[in-house]
């Protein structure tokens, strides 16, 4: 097995699995350990100029990614006219670097402020910095090979969705500079951390709230009843 | 009419010496351990005062409560879309710095410190990091009106004191205060529920003990912000909210929660309250002034036949409805009309009481010499007909207990002070005289009211105070588990540690 096999296909399953499998369990299992571990109770004028501009910016660069993995003829179509593959670049690459002082700062956060340091874990830096790397190779593959938002679409949207249907491709990756390659496998290696870690508190995000009736009343009653 | 049951506590003021026995055996049993070492799910505050977590009544800064606005009752703290957006930092939230930061004292030191010129000092250190620490405040540190020019003078409640009222407070010879105790007031209307966007908070519909499922609780912490009493804490250890649980496990084998049952002063009362579950929304959204009107509307009459069908078609057994019958809350907040919500304009529907206390007479500055402002003629200390002589502003009380009506709070003194007229003529005295049967009719009692409210202030047993309905656990257990297919199983099961994740 050569090393594309190893990075671009080993890893990338062995990374789906767990993620799939152990997020699975740890949900319906380990319920009590599923959480965002705020700490905004001990520290918070940090946590505010960390924890938003890192959250907006990489939640909405996710998405971006999502996008061009769904649909990427819509944004073939959109990047079209240059302008508006412009106005894309421009709002990635600032969305990256705002994200990239976000979890700078966080790091600086979790080191620097003892309350802080009593609260984190090991895993906690793993996480924090495996982001980092993500986020600064992400940025500099933006800077570096553009325009990305137009060879995505080329080459990882089927490399991904070779993964995903079990037919992988790693030969797609293969000729790619090594600093993209990093990006990649760094982010299968953020998947295979995701369910040990509390990045588990992305899937969380209760959307269920803009439906539910403000107030909620159990019954022990009707537990009963229903048992019957 | 869709009648539920709750159970209620009543506080009665008047009676409370501060003892902060009901806190320490409520941290005894439920916050003595990590992460939640700064919580005091009961606490007991000096008004005025600013309070735990120190100025929580301030909801312009904390948005507690609900709002009343065009499109019907919202919550201060945000919309639900709002909500959303704000998880990953929340400007609302106290910081531990509001509450106090947890300290002990180095101990060890006193035993293992090298020999020295001077004696060795347990020295104070924080119980979150571990290092020695300035302790600035705790969660008491008015007590007694200790630092008054920091803390009562802050209090939110004299706000819209005149000036002059204010400066009077400060004074020695006007110089007053009252404790104040306080639990999760288990809401009808909770904003901490309706705040949580998992939906983890819920309450129980038997009793409306409101609780946090902590397996569902992601740390959001949007109830803490939201509840205006600021009665959920966030265990920065376990990373979930956690709150008072009313003690439900001692409450359904017929014991007083925690607090209630050790409490010195036996200030505190608890009883079934049957309500009607229908009109909460329209309750709790009404004018400032008609909220106490509403909210004893709500609360049932349990000797009403209509009200016990209706109680029995929702499956409520007869001894939840005896009890409820026999219930000193209902006699406090109904019948009587003595207990009041504690800030009923934050909307939430507070489940508990309090008897607002009564207050000495103020004295002035003769000749400069203090005298106490008794009329000259028959010297009567009795503030009946002269309210504003006492040394708690009625304002001041109707801005804690009737969102500011002054009205409703006068009835309320007016009828614990004629209660104490006329048992004073009968038994210090010996004789009813038409003055002091003129003064309980004027407040709005009978005889026999009296007799009866004197008798639940003064001389309740233990049973009388605390009447509990039988919860009947052990069949809604049945019903869920059949115990002989678990007969011979090792206790309780599976149950995993509530252990911080990764
Ligand atoms: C929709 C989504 C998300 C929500 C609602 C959310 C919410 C939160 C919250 C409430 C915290 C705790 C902040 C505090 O200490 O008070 C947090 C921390 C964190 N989140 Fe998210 N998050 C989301 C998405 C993400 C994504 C996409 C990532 C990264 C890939 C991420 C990575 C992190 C990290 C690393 C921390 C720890 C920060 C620290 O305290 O050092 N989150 N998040
Ligand atoms: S135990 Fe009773 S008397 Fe003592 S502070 Fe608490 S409520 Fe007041």
């Amino acid at each position: 097995m050569d090393w594309n096999q190893l990075f671009f296909v080993l890893i990338p399953y062995i990374s789906v699995t767990l993620f799939i499998a152990v997020t699975i369990y740890r949900s319906i299992f380990r319920p009590f350990t599923v959480s965002s571990l705020s700490s905004q109770l001990l520290e918070r004028k940090k946590l505010y100029w960390g924890s938003v501009p890192f959250h907006y910016g990489i939640v909405l660069i996710l998405l971006t990614h999502l996008l061009a993995l769904i649909f990427p003829k819509a944004l073939l179509l959109w990047n079209a006219v240059p302008i508006r593959l412009y106005l894309l670049e421009i709002s990635g690459l600032a969305l990256g670097l705002w994200a990239l002082a976000g979890v700078v700062l966080l790091i600086y956060r979790r080191i620097s402020v003892a309350y802080i340091r009593k609260v984190t874990t090991p895993m906690d830096i793993v996480v924090l910095l495996l982001t980092l790397v993500s986020i600064i190779t992400g940025v500099l593959t933006a800077v570096g090979y553009r325009f990305g938002s137009t060879w995505f679409t080329g080459v990882f949207t089927p490399y991904l969705w070779s993964i995903l249907t079990l037919q992988p491709r790693p030969e797609l990756v293969a000729p790619l500079p090594w600093l993209i390659q990093l990006h990649v496998l760094n982010n299968f290696i953020l998947l295979a951390v995701f369910p040990f870690s509390r990045l588990v508190h992305i899937l969380t995000w209760p959307l269920h709230y803009l439906f539910r009736p403000w107030q909620i009343v159990i019954w022990v009653r009707e537990r009963r009843q229903l048992a019957e | 009419m869709n009648v539920r049951t709750h159970m209620s506590m009543i506080f009665h003021l008047d009676k409370c010496i501060g003892c902060h026995t009901c806190s320490v055996a409520c941290k005894n049993i439920w916050t003595d351990r990590k992460g939640a070492e700064y919580m005091w799910w009961n606490n007991v505050e000096t008004r005025p005062g600013t309070g735990y977590p120190t100025q929580w009544e301030n909801q312009e800064e904390f948005r507690g409560g609900w709002e009343r606005k065009k499109n019907g009752l919202n919550l201060k703290l945000h919309t639900r879309f709002q909500g959303l957006l704000k998880l990953f930092y929340n400007p609302s939230l106290p910081d531990l710095r509001d509450y106090y930061e947890p300290f002990t004292f180095d101990y060890q030191n006193l035993f293992n410190s090298p020999q020295k010129d001077v004696q060795p000092i347990a020295e104070p250190v924080s119980m979150i990091t571990g290092d020695p620490i300035d302790i600035e405040t705790g969660p008491n540190w008015d007590d007694d009106l200790g630092g008054s020019n920091v803390y009562a003078k802050n209090d939110p409640n004299l706000e819209s004191l005149p000036e002059e009222v204010r400066e009077q407070m400060n004074e020695l010879e006007r110089l007053v205060f009252n404790y104040l105790p306080r639990i999760c007031n288990h809401c009808l209307n909770p904003a901490c529920v309706a705040a949580c966007p998992s939906g983890a908070i819920y309450k129980r519909g038997e009793d409306g003990v409101v609780l946090v499922n902590e397996n569902s609780c992601r740390a959001w912490r949007m109830c803490v912000a939201a509840c205006p009493y600021k009665k959920v804490y966030y265990n920065w250890s376990t990373g979930k909210s956690e709150k008072c649980i009313l003690c439900f496990p001692r409450m359904e084998t017929g014991q007083a929660p925690a607090c209630a049952h050790s409490c010195v002063g036996r200030i505190r009362y608890m009883g079934v309250l049957l309500y009607d579950a229908d009109r909460i929304p329209d309750a709790a959204d009404v004018p400032d002034e008609e909220l106490i009107a509403a909210h004893r509307e709500i609360i049932l009459d349990p000797h009403d036949p209509e009200v016990i069908a209706a109680a029995k078609a929702n499956g409520i057994d007869d001894g939840w409805i005896e009890s409820a019958q026999n219930s000193p809350a209902y006699k406090f907040v109904k019948e009587w009309e003595l207990a009041l919500p504690l800030h009923p304009e934050f909307r939430t529907m507070v489940m508990m009481y309090y008897i607002p206390p009564l207050s000495p007479i103020v004295s002035i500055i003769e000749k400069n010499l203090f005298r106490l402002d008794l009329m000259n003629e028959d010297y009567d200390f009795e503030l009946f007909d002269r309210l504003d002589a006492a040394r708690l502003p009625v304002k001041y009380l109707a801005n804690l207990f009737t969102a500011g009506n002054e009205g409703i709070m006068r009835t309320v003194l007016r009828k614990l002070l004629s209660v104490r007229i006329y048992m004073r003529r009968k038994t210090v005295d010996g004789v009813v005289d038409d003055v002091a049967l003129k003064t309980l009719a004027d407040a709005g009692l009978t005889e026999e009211e009296a007799i009866a409210i004197y008798k639940m202030t003064a001389l309740p047993t233990m049973e009388e105070r605390f009447v509990f309905p039988p919860y009947h656990r052990e069949m809604s257990i049945e019903a869920g588990m059949d115990p002989l297919a678990h007969k011979g199983e090792a206790g309780l099961g599976y149950i995993q540690q509530p252990k911080r994740g990764s």
